[in-house]
């Protein structure tokens, strides 16, 4: 398929910094995950409470998207951009916390607060919700990030105009490893949209 | 009757991530659920899961804890009242 | 233009059978799968559609000795290899694999390694036994997952990189998703009744599915199905509510009509989602109002196999395929009274009914939506 579409702004976050458009714009020496979200969520100015409920996917999902999305989005339009997202560990991070509090009998306490992120597409859920993405969503796992599939179904979502942009997310979060690479695929921008480019994004 | 209040609204703020909320900033009275701390339905599902696991008592009905979750004022009069441990 | 997409394969492995003609007997004779179980977790009862452990192990054997398997792998291989055999696998060849939680139960043993509950080692076990060469597609978006699944292989077939796909879904009754139900307060205490007066919630169940999607015109029959249009939209509301207005749903089916060039009023049948909780029958019915399909026959297959999760949209597929061949609905068991403020055409018994054109809905958890209008191939 021939593709005429763009990145136009992408954010990595990894090792407790993160990364926008080429550009180091946050960093935490020392700390946990928590910690860091934390940190970085005061940092970008959120002000979003519910951030403090969501699970750690969730959070980095929001970070990526809201570090890209703050500048562009206008709330009171309809935006169609669509959402992308995919990983390798699914919700396990949760799933395993979830299991935890259901493992001793005598002190069972399923928490409904924990079980809802024990799906991995809550994340998109998140980030529509803030945004008022009322639009194509859906999310993946692949053993290692997969740019051939992400990148063909963008198009694919721009091509047939069930989208006028895409948020395409690697958001995997097991533990203290994470890694998301957050990228906005539209018909206008400088990088061309292609495995290729998309790979290097992945890789930077 | 204080204490109880007191030691409700940390659990409240600790277990529903409150986070930039203090004990100091929750009356009595105010509302849980709405304007008031903006509780939503995971939330009152997370408060049954508190009255069970910290005080002993379990809301069979759901619907119960619609008034019994208005304010710290209620919850904890029912606490008082209704609790095994 | 787009290429043509059908559906020419189905099958399914649940309670009620492990083929499609014993399932459909099951259920034209109204039986359900649900049934009353004991103690799991610190549930003392509980009613779910759960399949006998002791048969699919004897059905397996019929296919292979290896037991190394888990009890869903075997359900699953069960579901796919009737349909595999007849086609070739090439490098063409799509592995769409819908669930959500997967092998979640290998989390009760703290001594597996954690890779083994990932997702993706599920698909590849799968995958290597079937030989596919193609890297495994896993669609992992809640309860909408399976019907997803279709939506997702189709599209990839259209984007030109594969020629046709295999699609697999499924889900099991565990602890872990009884009690996350449970703990929501979203479990029924009787069999589930979708759309009724008086239902009170989701009976969860277990099964497998699985189709083949070709774009080859040359694998068509007669009574075939071809995908004509598909939209997943979120409602942008609630991670555990759905819309109160029913607005990605309602996105999501008149994006499928946009795709399909069709008008709504062609619709002869919705196999709907039909959990039986309050808000989700609810916001259906107001979904499907505001498309002017009120009239339009509707069921929720969840009083035969209760809530199947990642499995639900495939399985119903399958089963509404069924009936599009047939030209027969089923009935939609646990109703009896209507139990949603908008006026629905609730499928109260059996009945003949000439389908050309037919949507299947489902929605889910984080408020996605997904619908996917099918054509008859006459």
């Amino acid at each position: 398929m021939k593709a005429n579409n763009y990145i136009s702004n992408y954010c990595v976050i990894e090792n407790n910094s993160v990364i926008l458009n080429s550009g180091r714009e946050f960093e935490l020496q020392n700390g946990s995950f928590s910690e860091f979200a934390k940190a970085a969520y005061k940092n970008f100015n959120m002000e979003y409470p519910k951030f403090f409920k969501m699970d750690n996917l969730s959070k980095l999902a929001f970070l990526g998207s809201e570090i890209i999305l703050k500048e562009l989005v206008n709330q009171e339009e309809n935006n169609n951009i669509a959402l992308v997202f995919a990983n390798r560990s699914s919700s396990l991070d949760t799933d395993v916390k979830y299991q935890n509090s259901i493992a001793d009998k005598d002190n069972y306490f399923p928490s409904p607060a924990v079980f809802v992120y024990t799906l991995p597409n809550i994340c998109i859920g998140e980030i529509s919700i803030k945004y008022k993405l009322q639009s194509e969503n859906a999310f993946f796992v692949f053993e290692e990030f997969n740019a051939g599939f992400i990148t063909n179904y963008a198009n694919l979502l721009l091509e047939t105009n069930k989208a006028e942009k895409v948020l395409c997310g690697w958001v995997e979060c097991y533990q203290e490893n994470y890694k998301a690479v957050v990228y906005l695929v539209e018909k206008q921008g400088h990088t061309e949209h292609n495995e290729e480019t998309v790979n290097t994004l992945y890789n930077k | 009757m204080e204490a109880l209040k007191q030691e409700l609204k940390s659990k409240i703020i600790e277990v529903l991530n409150l986070e930039d909320i203090a004990v100091e900033d929750i009356n009595d009275n105010d509302a849980l659920f709405g304007d008031g701390l903006g509780l939503d339905s995971i939330d009152a599902l997370e408060l049954i899961v508190l009255l069970d696991k910290e005080y002993g008592i379990k809301l069979t009905d759901p619907k119960d804890g619609k008034a019994i979750f208005e304010s710290i004022e209620t919850m904890s009069k029912y606490i008082a009242a209704n609790r095994t441990k | 233009m787009k290429k043509n997409v059908y559906i020419t394969d189905t099958n399914c492995v649940t309670p009620l059978g492990f083929d499609v003609v014993s399932n459909w007997d099951a259920l034209l004779k109204g039986q359900s799968g649900i049934g009353l179980h004991e103690k799991l977790g610190m549930l003392e009862s509980f009613y779910a559609a759960v399949i006998d452990s002791e048969q699919l192990d004897t059905a397996f054997s019929g296919i292979s000795k290896d037991n190394h398997f888990t009890r869903l792998e075997k359900m699953l291989i069960l579901a796919l290899a009737p349909i595999i055999g007849q086609h070739k696998i090439t490098n063409r060849t799509a592995f769409v694999f819908s669930t959500t939680k997967g092998n979640i139960r290998l989390l009760e043993n703290e001594n597996n390694p954690i890779e083994k509950a990932h997702l993706s080692a599920l698909a590849k076990k799968i995958s290597t036994f079937f030989g596919f060469v193609t890297e495994p597609i896993v669609v992992s978006n809640a309860c909408v997952s399976g019907v997803l699944a279709i939506a997702v292989a189709k599209r990839m077939i259209q984007t030109g990189v594969y020629d046709n796909a295999f699609v697999l879904a499924g889900d099991e009754v565990s602890e872990f998703v009884l009690s996350g139900f449970n703990s929501f307060q979203a479990m029924s205490a009787m069999p589930c009744t979708p759309y009724d007066k008086e239902r009170s919630g989701v009976t969860l169940g277990e099964a497998t599915a699985a189709v083949y999607l070709t774009s080859d015109s040359d694998e068509v029959r007669q009574g075939d199905v071809k995908v004509v249009g598909d939209g997943a939209i979120n409602d942008a509301n609630h991670i555990s509510g759905p819309s109160r207005t029913g607005e990605g749903l309602f996105r999501s089916i008149k994006s499928a009509f946009a795709e399909s060039g069709l008008q709504t009023n062609v619709t002869d049948y919705i196999s709907a989602h039909g959990t039986a909780t309050l808000y989700n029958d609810e916001m259906e019915a107001i979904a499907f109002n505001r498309l002017g399909l009120q009239k339009v026959p509707v069921n929720s297959l969840k009083g035969y196999y209760g809530h199947t999760l990642g499995a639900s949209g495939l399985l119903e597929t399958v089963i509404a395929i069924e009936s599009a061949r047939k030209n027969q609905l089923i009935g939609s068991k646990g109703f009896s009274a209507m139990g949603v403020s908008q006026p629905i055409e609730v499928v109260a018994e059996k009945k003949a009914k000439e389908i050309k054109y037919f949507l299947k809905t489902a929605s889910g958890f984080g408020g996605c939506n997904t619908a996917v209008l099918f054509e008859k191939v006459s």
